[in-house]
């Protein structure tokens, strides 16, 4: 699976970095390719980059703050000491009591690999009858089935009512 | 000649008994079988095979004989032989054993033999894990499309829309890239024509959804609605439905699982997983000779299929294997426990590293917090038990009889025209409240949230009081005007989608139950458990509060008030035990509240008992008319083996095959004027000692393929099952044998048996049917349809509605 898509990150508490890197692709098709292709090469992982986002809430005359900030790699995972250094500003909000910390993972992946893979040789024309047959016939025996799985779920109401 | 003697009601007009006609000359349709293709080109091999051939000794002229394509395998619809699929197991194991001394292949082969459960259960975890998330991340974006759209790219959905903009504190729930329609196609969010255009693309898209998915099902795979756990309670029982469990019903399952889950129904995705993951199973098994062919090892893998399934749909890998084993499978050998619960795992360990959430989750919904309870809050729970026992039993009930009636009346008819009705109900009735409005798998994971200080939804606009707060540990407190406004609203929601979700199950949709339950519980506990906040703050004084919830202590979590409700509701509906409460500490990771789940679900499980005998599933199962014989059985009367076996006191005697004196067109024409299945073969008609029994669809494989290609066999040539063929005068075509087709070691009980332990040998062994004996002489059969018909007699249910063989 695509290393940019998984992260495994130290469960720390609540109170100092409940951290929730998340994959940045939600992409249904190019999520799939992502995770079924082959890692890419190592050398790419310093184009991953991690966002990172800290809500601190408002105390006393304190007002409230959101900060965001890219961190490379090596700075992530926090552990609780740098949790706290980072990247709030006030003295209050060095404390971070209420300060959510939220990460999030860009994912980079090849999709110069997935084109290329989209390209399959085609089967060659000397045996094309014989393979068109039995499509013919497969097509045909898959339709006589689902007309049958129709009469008994639909007319006949015998299954699945 | 012809005795209609007895009569097994077999399908009525099914493809496979109207082959049964066409018997000279044409040849039997076992194309038909897409997923299980009967005809193996590749014969020869291991003759233990032999599809006929049980616990008999084999003679060198057996050996020589190859079994026929057919033989040995089974008709759609029908039921399998459990022990000659165990049997013909056992028989190939000996074999791989017994030849693997013989050279190193042999030793290689019997090795990645043993080995080949393994890799399947791997294969399956992996195919599983993956379409799940499929599922997982296309239903999350495309619930989001029904509310607007993200600027920065059309597939974010909306969280992770939201993720990347700068916002200042305040701002920080208005999220400038997400824009929903009104906003894209007037160019503003407000006022009521905004809403109005809001709330008409919200029922536009839900209808879309819904109907694309009807229409899916409808045209390519009318085996994909529903819930499917059912129909696959009842395969594993041994019943076999074709094509139920193929590539194409998993394709369109999937698809219209998404589909049917985006358009805001109340219906969720745990029962279909089930039924894909199972698909999965099935698929998989093609892949190695040992499952395709034996419809018994294939089950043991489809159980395993199963527990993966629900452990991907909860991220419970224990629970899913529970589940299997209490609700799904109806044969569980220990050895499956092991491989299914490797396939969970696997499923699970893949599910969560395509991460849909990302957040590490497997479900939308967990529970983090880990706040203790106290035993006086075992009252409120075993009252969300009582609630929750109560719905699952109205619930059943009504469900059952809509289903009934779709099933009866012109209702049934008109498939896609209901769906739009209700799709068009939900999504009209949904979109004023923003709790409806929300996909229900967030709203129970905001209604399991317990309220932190950040947390800015309606839920949790408590009064805040500073001073008094220590850490982000906070009090009980006084609940503000959001509170009040989030408390009506919830329990119009809960109105809502306790009527809704009657007319949604089962509809031609793929739809499942235990979301839709979970909210319905999840609501009314926290709706509990926000009361009890609220009574324990403003009268912290009363006798049962001041032992342990002193002002400014944090002592009712209304989070898990939901949480033991939903687990209620669950139980009251499915009657599940031991797999509901294992899923539920699965989900919230700790120990801490396997005490209120306990007295929530037993409480909630003995209510719907009270009121009604059967869960929800065994009620579908029971409309259906599917031959599952359910393990437990009391009669509230006597009865024997003979007033059960046909034929009947006044019907015709028993329509038997003698063992060396009947000629092939004797055969033929007893084979063409009856339908049963089988056919008991006796020594001869006086003596009617009983020999062995042949199955109908042997037979004819059997007599066609002697016709074509066995030299002088006619219609007057003598069928003998004998070892030696009888003596005849030399001018006699030649002989027919067909031993090799006889099962020499059928069942038998004697009619003084009574109808209990008959029952439990159907049960335990997993028979068709049972020879009754007198005296040692033949006297009837029952089949296991006799049995299930005796029992819904007996139940004073129709007992024509057991419909297939």
């Amino acid at each position: 699976l695509c290393p940019g898509c998984e992260f495994l990150f130290p469960q720390a508490s609540m109170m100092f970095a409940q951290c929730s890197p998340r994959c940045a692709s939600s992409v249904l098709l190019l999520m799939l390719l992502c995770c079924m292709l082959p890692p890419p090469a190592l050398g790419s992982k310093s184009s991953e980059d991690i966002r990172c986002k800290c809500i601190c809430p408002p105390y006393r005359n304190i007002s409230g703050h959101i900060y965001n900030k890219n961190v490379s790699q090596k700075d992530w995972p926090f552990t609780s000491s740098t949790a706290l250094l980072w990247p709030c500003s006030s003295t209050f909000h060095l404390l971070c009591w209420g300060c959510l910390c939220l990460g999030l993972l860009h994912c980079f992946f090849p999709l110069q690999d997935a084109r290329s893979l989209a390209t399959a040789p085609t089967p060659s024309g000397a045996r094309a009858n014989t393979v068109l047959e039995r499509v013919e016939g497969a097509q045909q025996r898959w339709k006589r089935q689902v007309q049958e799985q129709r009469k008994t779920v639909f007319d006949r109401h015998k299954m699945l009512s | 000649m012809d005795q209609k003697s007895y009569r097994r009601e077999s399908f009525q007009s099914s493809t496979s008994d109207e082959d049964m006609l066409e018997i000279a000359g044409a040849s039997l349709d076992f194309s038909m079988a897409e997923d299980d293709p009967p005809l193996d080109r590749e014969m020869g091999g291991f003759s233990s095979y032999n599809g006929g051939e049980m616990n008999g000794t084999s003679t060198m002229m057996d050996f020589l004989e190859e079994p026929l394509p057919g033989v040995g395998t089974y008709e759609d619809f029908n039921t399998i032989d459990w022990v000659r699929e165990k049997s013909r197991d056992r028989d190939r194991h000996r074999e791989i054993t017994s030849r693997s001394k013989e050279s190193t292949w042999a030793l290689i082969h019997s090795v990645s033999d043993a080995f080949s459960g393994w890799l399947l259960m791997l294969l399956i975890g992996l195919l599983a894990g993956s379409l799940a998330g499929l599922i997982d991340i296309s239903a999350h974006w495309m619930t989001d499309l029904k509310e607007g759209v993200c600027l920065a790219g059309f597939w974010f959905n909306h969280e992770h829309c939201c993720w990347k903009s700068n916002t200042t504190f305040t701002d920080r729930d208005k999220c400038p890239e997400w824009k929903s329609w009104s906003q894209l196609i007037l160019g503003h969010g407000e006022g009521a024509f905004a809403y109005i255009l809001n709330y008409f693309m919200y029922v536009v898209w839900a209808l879309l959804f819904s109907l694309l998915a009807v229409l899916l099902v409808k045209g390519f795979a009318p085996y994909a609605c529903g819930s499917g756990i059912p129909e696959i309670k009842t395969i594993l029982s041994g019943f076999i439905i074709r094509g139920y469990l193929g590539k194409w019903t998993l394709i369109i399952k999937t698809i219209t699982l998404v589909l049917a889950v985006s358009s805001g129904l109340s219906l969720g995705k745990e029962g279909p997983l089930v039924h894909v993951a199972c698909c999965c199973g099935n698929i998989l098994c093609h892949l190695f000779t040992k499952y395709r062919k034996n419809e018994a090892k294939r089950r043991e893998v489809l159980s395993a299929a199963a527990a993966a399934g629900v452990s991907v749909a909860f991220g419970a890998p224990i629970g899913g294997v529970l589940f299997s084993l209490e609700e799904v499978s109806y044969y569980f050998p220990l050895k499956t426990l092991w491989r299914s619960f490797f396939a969970a795992l696997v499923a699970a360990f893949t599910l969560r590293s395509i991460n849909p959430f990302g957040n590490s989750r497997l479900v939308l919904f967990y529970v983090e917090f880990h706040m203790p309870w106290h035993l006086l809050e075992l009252v409120p729970f075993i009252l969300l038990g009582i609630f929750g026992g109560l719905w699952g039993a109205f619930f059943i009930r009504s469900n059952i009889s809509w289903c009934r009636r779709r099933k009866t009346t012109k209702l049934g008819k008109y498939p896609v025209l209901e769906v739009f009705v209700v799709t068009s109900i939900t999504a009209v009735l949904a979109f004023p409240n923003e709790y409806t409005r929300m996909s229900t798998s967030e709203l129970i994971s905001e209604l399991f949230n317990d309220c932190g200080i950040l947390d800015s939804s309606k839920l949790c606009e408590y009064v805040n009081d500073f001073n008094s707060t220590k850490g982000d540990d906070l009090p009980d407190r006084a609940a503000g005007p959001g509170v009040y406004t989030a408390m009506w609203q919830l329990a119009l929601a809960l109105i809502m989608k306790v009527f809704i979700t009657i007319f949604t199950f089962g509809m031609k949709v793929p739809s499942g139950l235990f979301i839709p339950s979970m909210a319905v519980g999840a609501i009314a506990g926290r709706l509990l458990g926000v009361a009890m906040e609220q009574l324990a703050y403003y009268h912290h004084d009363w006798a049962i509060f001041s032992g342990w919830c002193s002002q400014g202590a944090d002592c009712i979590t209304p989070g898990l008030y939901a949480m033991v409700g939903a687990a209620a509701c669950l139980g009251g509906v499915t009657r599940m035990t031991v797999s509901l409460v294992v899923i539920m500490f699965e989900l919230t990771g700790g120990l801490e509240y396997i005490v209120p789940l306990m007295a929530a679900a037993m409480t909630s499980k003995w209510v719907a008992d009270a009121i009604g005998r059967e869960g929800i599933y065994d009620a579908h199962i029971r409309l259906n008319g599917y031959p599952f014989l359910e393990a437990k059985e009391e009669f509230s009367h006597k009865t024997l083996a003979m007033d059960v076996m046909r034929p009947r006191r006044n019907d015709p005697p028993l329509t038997v095959i003698t063992q060396d004196s009947m000629t092939v067109e004797d055969v033929e024409s007893i084979i063409s004027e009856t339908t049963y299945s089988g056919y008991p073969v006796v020594v001869s008609r006086e003596s009617q000692r009983l020999v062995g029994f042949v199955l109908r669809r042997d037979l004819i494989i059997s007599i066609e393929n002697a016709r074509k290609k066995q030299d002088g066999i006619v219609s007057t040539s003598v069928i003998y099952f004998t070892d030696h063929s009888p003596p005849l005068p030399p001018s006699s075509p030649s002989m027919l044998k067909l031993r090799s087709i006889l099962d020499l070691s059928p069942f038998t009980v004697t009619d003084q048996t009574p109808m209990e332990i008959v029952v439990d040998i159907f049960r335990k062994l997993g028979l068709r049917q049972c020879l009754v004996t007198h005296n040692g002489k033949l006297l009837g059969i029952i089949t296991k349809k006799d049995v299930l018909k005796h029992i819904a007699q007996l139940a004073n249910q129709d007992p024509d509605s057991i419909l297939f063989n």
